[in-house]
């Protein structure tokens, strides 16, 4: 975590002066289950890059599926719920503490 | 300069004109021409909203005129052409002001150098048409600057200022007068020559316009635990500021009205024994008060605020600090506390360690008229000693 800023360091009234921040929110710390997909089943239809609201899936130069930014992903389950051959399953985020 | 009716100018720099409170204030925003104005009517407001209408529909000022369908959408409707970067104005009065509550606190978090009539009407209820201050009082911690207006004049002259303060410091101000008293009290009013109040009020220039897609920016985000409390912070020194910024803005206006503009005024002050402290038309009530009693040999005086936020309290302090007895007049009441003007004098006299008697006296709720002779009964009650720490004008108490 970066250090806050004080109160004459940030813009007034909480206005935000450049574009594209919401880069540097990383809601991945959200996310109490992990979007896994079975690669062998996916059928690359950008189907959940789609409908995943933090637009956290990749999509490659050959236009297939690529991979889940998990610093962004929130772990709403979205994607598997939309994913039309079901290839997305959810697991507990606590299984990846080490 | 002013043309005559052969299409002649008329080289004069002002002009004197019969008018209410309401039409000095749509006088102001006809030669403020604001980008934006959305108001709803209320009574007694409505006359300022309708005297600049007719500006709009007459193709006087190019302001866009937006009819909104309540106060609350009135000032939603303010913020997001404030945010757009217009200069942006509305009005409004008691239950308006209390509708929109909720967004005048958004505009001042916002920094939004939005400008507000406020013509100050009793809060319900009972029901009441008539002049208090309580709708303007419940908005004193929101953040807005709050200038509050003896006679029409004040109001067209204080609206000039306004501008200038809100959109310098980025912080929305209102400008009070009393509602039917002053509102549509017909008075002599001088009116300054067009383009030298123009030039005065100049051109709006908001550095973070919402149109400006060369200077992308976010209006509003959500601020949590980790960054409210900075971005509140910011409004406390800001107000501060606006203190010595409304003087130097007045002090210019003044280049051109020949009148000072000071925090507030001082009125007999120097030798007074009893001085009222008082807010809006009743000062002027008490002026006309105080040269009768002068006459008699009575030394009397006061103090009329013209900034109640922010509060000056260091100033007010000094200037009645040797004042023996001092009856802080109040249009409203804090249910449960003390009056808002009286608490803001006492607060300011601790830190000066006041030794005198300082009394509260709430008047005028619901209109109830207050005369020449009520203020020489408040004054010869607080010489002789007979002011109740905490007196009614004109109550029937038993
Ligand atoms: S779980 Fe939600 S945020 Fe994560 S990849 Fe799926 S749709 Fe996107
Ligand atoms: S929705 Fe399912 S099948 Fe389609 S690309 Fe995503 S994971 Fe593959």
């Amino acid at each position: 975590m970066s250090r806050l800023k004080s109160a004459k360091e940030i813009p007034i009234g909480g206005l935000i002066d450049e574009a594209g921040s919401s880069r540097k929110f990383k809601t991945g710390d959200w996310r109490s289950f992990r979007p896994l997909i079975e690669e062998s089943k996916c059928i690359n239809c950008m189907m959940c890059d789609v409908f995943c609201p933090e637009h956290c899936i990749s999509v490659k130069e050959d236009g297939k599926r690529g991979e889940i930014d998990l610093d962004y992903c929130k772990g709403c389950g979205i994607c598997a719920n939309v994913c039309p051959v079901k290839c997305i399953k959810m697991e507990e985020e606590a299984k990846f503490i080490k | 300069m002013y043309k005559d009716g052969r299409g002649g100018k008329v080289h004069k720099m002002s002009k004197t004109t019969a008018m209410t409170g309401a039409e000095s204030a749509a006088e102001a925003m006809r030669q403020i021409n604001p980008d934006v104005v959305a108001a709803y009517p209320i009574t007694p407001q409505t006359a300022i909203a309708q005297n600049f209408a007719n500006y709009v529909a007459n193709g006087i000022v190019d302001t866009e005129l937006v009819r909104v369908e309540s106060e609350h959408s009135a000032m939603s409707c303010c913020v997001g052409a404030s945010a757009a970067g217009a200069r942006v104005m509305t009005a409004t009065s008691s239950a308006g002001l209390a509708l929109m509550w909720e967004i005048v606190g958004v505009a001042a978090g916002l920094r939004l150098p939005i400008v507000m009539e406020v013509v100050n009407r009793a809060l319900s209820a009972p029901i009441n048409i008539h002049c208090d201050h309580s709708d303007s009082m419940g908005t004193r911690d929101l953040g807005w600057i709050q200038i509050f207006s003896e006679n029409a004049q004040e109001v067209y002259e204080h609206t000039l200022i306004a501008v200038r303060l809100a959109e310098k410091l980025l912080i929305p101000a209102m400008v009070c007068q009393d509602g039917f008293i002053t509102s549509h009290g017909v008075e002599n009013v001088e009116i300054f020559d067009d383009e030298g109040v123009k030039k005065f009020v100049g051109e709006h220039k908001y550095p973070y316009g919402l149109l400006d897609i060369k200077k992308p920016v976010t209006h509003g985000p959500l601020q949590l635990q980790d960054y409210y409390f900075e971005t509140r912070s910011q409004q406390i020194p800001v107000m501060e500021e606006a203190k010595k910024e409304f003087v130097k803005i007045g002090e210019e206006l003044g280049k051109i009205t020949k009148k000072k503009y000071p925090l507030f005024d001082e009125y007999e002050m120097k030798d007074a024994e009893a001085v009222i402290v008082v807010m809006n038309s009743t000062a002027g009530t008490t002026k006309t008060a105080i040269d009768a009693m002068r006459k008699e040999g009575k030394k009397v005086g006061l103090l009329k605020l013209r900034l109640f936020r922010p509060f000056p309290y260091k100033e007010v302090s000094d200037a009645l600090k040797h004042v023996k007895k001092i009856a802080v007049l109040d249009r409203s009441v804090s249910f449960g506390a003390n009056p808002p003007l009286y608490s803001e004098v006492k607060n300011g006299l601790y830190d000066v360690k006041y030794t005198g008697k300082l009394h509260s006296c709430v008047f005028g709720l619901g209109g109830r008229n207050i005369f020449v002779e009520d203020i020489i009964g408040v004054f010869n009650r607080l010489l002789d000693g007979k002011l109740k720490d905490h007196d009614y004008i004109g109550l029937r108490e038993e």
